[in-house]
């Protein structure tokens, strides 16, 4: 056959990681609490489905949004042509409006900065193409979303260094993970242009405490080089403390205007906080009006459906409607996490502390036969297959140290989630058991009796769990 | 200060083209029949405005399309949730059933084939970074349609090598000039990867024949590249013959399927731009693959995909609407044409596309481009017609304009023409034939719109044949 490119044969779409091997186990044999109640329980996917009932109680009040028509009147032919790459003004402002609205208005964002693409899958790899070269690096803290290996690397060329965050201080960037991980790039020959960093934080869950926020923008100040704020969950942080945003720091510190100002650019999307991954809503906001521009002109090749720009410019308008979103949005996540983290609890499992997020990151060290990454990929296989649970193993998110997993609890009803809890329990209770086994017997006859042991005890704490329900 | 990169800065964006100047020209002064009726009228924008009230009247008996309704919102959980680069199995069956139809069910295209791109543009970007490594090129024939150049190069470092085709033959593709490419590319040390087509053609609005693609399947097998074809304006075909895709081709013709691929999309045939509804359908399973992981890079909108599946798939309405909509083109080609004949202005025989070739040569001061700059500059200033000049398309005879006829309403098409004949009754160095002195701007409203119905009454319009007079300054190519 012709001959492919180099992209179309290597492995840089990333999807030979755990973290798609999972999905792929979950998709062959999906739980259902009526068809399929022994099937796998998604918790590796970060979406929120907390809140839909307010989006179509929004929708059946305002039925014209979605339909085509204006004040009664059809707009179909006049959305249907609509290809500006400059994206439809209503929506722009309503959007930056919303933007502002999540950071408590204490940051404006001005619409003629901003760039709306196919999700913020497209947002991240056009700010890679119009600020880095191929061959050039950009340092991100760990652990970090799996697809960032993709939207980052595949088609650009860029390639990504760590900068190393550990739990002796909540996994929280510091200024020698910084410079080391700077150090490390240009052992490698890698020019850094930049910085890129999730706020609030996917897989951690935990929004940036402003020292940290400080700390970066000292760090590009004296390196010169670009910071990307992917703020795809700033509507989500539910508890204190409350969210600073990248642009609230250059403000506070008289920042506005200067170099450092245009080398800030802000990544956002609707597929989190709105809950609408599947209408492919995202944006590029820059200070700098030639990322700006070229970003634009970029966006040609992933525009937002101007039939979904029209609907939410309609809802997010509302002011109404958005502030009550927000608010109500917060409660019933805030509610969530803690029913995940008292199963977890339960289970004699902690995570880390947080305030944002649709998962938690939770420590699962004390369950790993070694403090080795092929035991945690071997406790992950079992909690997958077993325990027939899809969560994402802090490897897949280049986490360095072992024991870690994201586990999501925003895409589930709250019976899922409370069976999710009971298999985990079970499935911990079941592995103090074969541990005490292990200990007692000698010999293989013996180690035989262990399985049949385990799987009897697993059986019948499953039972028991079929009778709670 | 750190530096952006070289794409953000450098000008493959491609919008320095006249292409462009153009439409920057119509949106400083847009024509507005009541608000500004001297401004300029856009014939540069290649878009179907011909058919939208049939869409429309369908929508308002098809509520449960748009799932925010009352109707449809059951299914909004479900379609706003749904990122599956896979696409809704609704949306790719829809759509393979609605590409075979455009190809009168000839052949059948397989909906695990299909997938997504952020429209045409971002079907051809990603194409390209399937296909070709950066350095290496594809072969495209001239003139091509402006946008290649940023969609095929921009971001993919993948250059394009003109296929040169000329007015003497109608600007077929020959194989001789495949060939004279192919060793041009190779003198320039450039690998080629693949050859790119459009079919049926922007900005000619021919199509292939037989033959033609033929000789295309063959040269690309015996070369070992990719064959890119580009079937946009498959179903703005308004004149016999019948469309030939590449997918029928390769049914008859002995072929190595691993080298074909289709973009496709909605933008032209149903006139939605504005929904990015892009497809890219590869017979090469190794393509399928990787395109679809890039598809993430520009999904369609669930919503648009919902709307998209319950439309296509109303079998009744979407074979209607196809054959109104081509009925609707060909009324306005023909008008258009005839009526450019009249003032002695031919074009290239067309049936299929939104716009026409128009042949202006014989008004170029000089065969250089730099007259045809002028006659443009001419055109968009004096005029007041937003034109697409022949050079913007690496068109390699100077003199020849694109002209779109499908994106405006009956009565702009008619200032428009009154503009043209007034434009030609001013640069006419010969005696005009006495019936043009009645065309004057006080009565040419009047006398147009009558002109218009009996256009359309005539039974003449439906010959391509029709004996229509022509003017001895300009041999029309009608």
């Amino acid at each position: 056959m012709g001959v492919l490119s180099r992209k179309a044969t290597c492995n840089s779409h990333g999807q030979d990681s755990s973290y798609f091997l999972g999905w792929q186990e979950y998709e062959k044999n999906p739980y259902d609490e009526v068809t399929n109640p022994h099937g796998i329980i998604q918790m590796g996917l970060a979406e929120n489905q907390l809140s839909f009932d307010l989006l179509e109680s929004w929708l059946a009040k305002n039925p014209d949004a979605a339909s085509f028509r204006r004040d009664g009147q059809s707009i179909f032919k006049e959305l249907a042509l609509f290809q500006d790459y400059h994206g439809l003004p209503a929506f722009k402002n309503a959007l930056v409006d919303f933007m502002a609205e999540i950071r408590g208005n204490k940051v404006t964002f001005d619409p003629n900065h901003i760039v709306l693409t196919a999700g913020a899958t497209s947002a991240n790899e056009t700010l890679m193409f119009c600020l880095a070269e191929q061959g050039d690096a950009f340092l991100l803290p760990t652990p970090y979303y799996p697809g960032f290996d993709r939207d980052l690397k595949w088609r650009t060329g860029v390639e990504i260094v760590p900068i190393e965050c550990t739990s002796s201080n909540r996994f929280q960037i510091t200024a020698s993970a910084l410079e080391k991980a700077y150090e490390q790039a240009q052992k490698k020959n890698l020019r850094v242009k930049g910085v890129l960093v999730t706020n609030p934080s996917n897989p951690l869950g935990t929004s940036m405490t402003r020292d940290e926020l400080d700390l970066l923008v000292n760090f590009i100040s004296d390196k010169e080089i670009h910071l990307i704020s992917d703020e795809i969950y700033s509507g989500t942080v539910f508890s204190s403390p409350a969210f600073v945003s990248i642009m609230e720091v250059l403000k506070d510190r008289n920042l506005e205007k200067t170099e450092v100002w245009e080398r800030v650019h802000i990544v956002y999307s609707l597929s989190k906080d709105l809950g609408l991954p599947g209408f492919r809503v995202g944006a590029i906001y820059s200070n700098d009006p030639i990322v700006v521009a070229a970003a634009t002109k970029m966006s040609s090749f992933g525009l937002v459906s101007s039939q979904t720009q029209y609907l939410l410019s309609a809802m997010l308008s509302d002011k109404k409607f958005t502030k009550e979103y927000i608010a109500k949005n917060h409660k019933r996540l805030q509610k969530r996490r803690s029913k995940l983290v008292a199963g977890l609890e339960k289970a004699g499992i902690g995570c880390l502390e947080s305030n944002a997020g649709l998962f938690c990151w939770v420590d699962m060290r004390h369950l790993l036969s070694s403090d080795t990454f092929e035991a945690e990929m071997e406790l992950w296989k079992r909690i997958v297959y077993d325990v027939k649970l899809n969560i994402s193993p802090g490897s897949s998110c280049h986490c360095i140290e072992p024991g870690w997993f994201r586990v999501c609890f925003a895409n589930m009803s709250e019976d899922t989630l409370k069976l999710a809890m009971q298999r985990l329990k079970s499935f911990v209770g079941s592995i103090a058991v074969n541990d005490r086994s292990h200990r007692d017997l000698k010999n293989s006859r013996r180690k035989f009796r262990t399985k049949w042991v385990f799987r009897l005890s697993f059986q019948s704490f499953h039972d028991r769990e079929q009778d709670e329900r | 200060m750190a530096a952006i990169s070289k794409i953000a800065t450098g000008n493959g964006h491609g919008e320095n083209s006249p292409y462009f100047d153009g439409w920057k020209a119509y949106e400083a002064n847009p024509f507005h029949p009541i608000d500004r009726p001297d401004g300029v009228i856009q014939m540069g924008l290649a878009e179907n405005q011909l058919s939208f009230d049939f869409i429309e009247k369908w929508l308002m008996e098809h509520p449960e399309s748009s799932l925010c309704t009352a109707e449809g919102v059951d299914k909004f959980k479900e379609t706003a949730l749904f990122q599956d680069y896979h696409g809704l199995p609704e949306f790719r069956q829809a759509v393979a059933k609605f590409m075979g139809k455009v190809r009168g069910d000839r052949v059948k295209f397989d909906s695990d084939r299909i997938v997504m791109s952020g429209g045409a543009t971002g079907a051809h970007e990603m194409l390209a970074f399937c296909l070709v490594d950066p350095g290496e090129a594809l072969l495209v024939p001239t003139p091509y349609y402006p946008g290649f150049d940023r969609d095929l190069r921009w971001r993919t470092g993948v250059e394009l090598v003109p296929v040169v085709c000329e007015s003497t033959n109608d600007f077929m593709i020959t194989i001789d000039a495949l060939e004279a490419a192919y060793l041009k590319a190779q003198e320039a040390k450039l690998r080629v990867k693949g050859l790119l087509i459009t079919n049926p053609s922007n900005p000619l609005g021919t199509f292939m024949n037989k033959e033609t693609l033929n000789n295309i399947v063959r040269f690309v097998n015996e070369k070992n590249i990719h064959l890119i074809s580009d079937e946009i304006y498959a179903a703005t075909v308004f004149m016999e013959p019948e469309f030939v895709s590449i997918s029928e081709i390769i049914e008859e013709v002995e072929c190595n399927r691993d080298l074909i691929h289709i973009v496709y999309s909605l933008s032209k045939d149903m006139g939605f731009p504005g929904f990015r509804v892009g497809i890219v359908y590869s017979y090469n399973d190794v393509v399928t693959n990787c395109a679809r992981k890039m598809s993430s890079f520009g999904l369609v909108s669930s919503q648009t995909q919902q709307l998209i599946a319950s439309m296509l798939s109303d079998d009744d309405f979407i074979d209607n609407f196809v054959s109104d909509s081509k009925d609707r083109l060909f009324k306005r080609h023909k008008y258009f044409t005839w009526s450019l004949a009249q003032v002695g202005i031919g074009s290239l025989n067309s049936n299929a596309g939104l716009f026409i070739w128009m042949d202006l040569r014989k008004l170029l001061k000089e065969k250089t481009f730099d007259a045809e700059m002028e006659l443009w500059r001419v055109i968009i200033d004096d005029v007041k017609l937003n034109v697409s000049p022949g050079s913007s398309f690496h068109c390699h005879e100077p003199g020849w304009f694109r002209v779109c006829f499908a994106n405006m309403d009956d009565n702009t098409m008619e200032v428009a023409l009154s503009r043209i004949r007034n434009f030609m009754v001013k640069h006419n160095e010969t005696v005009v034939p006495p019936r043009n002195k009645l065309w004057r701007r006080t009565s040419l409203k009047l006398s147009l719109s009558r002109r218009m119905d009996d256009f359309i009454m005539s039974p003449s319009i439906l010959s391509p044949q029709s004996p229509l007079p022509q003017s001895p300054l300009v041999r029309a190519r009608t």
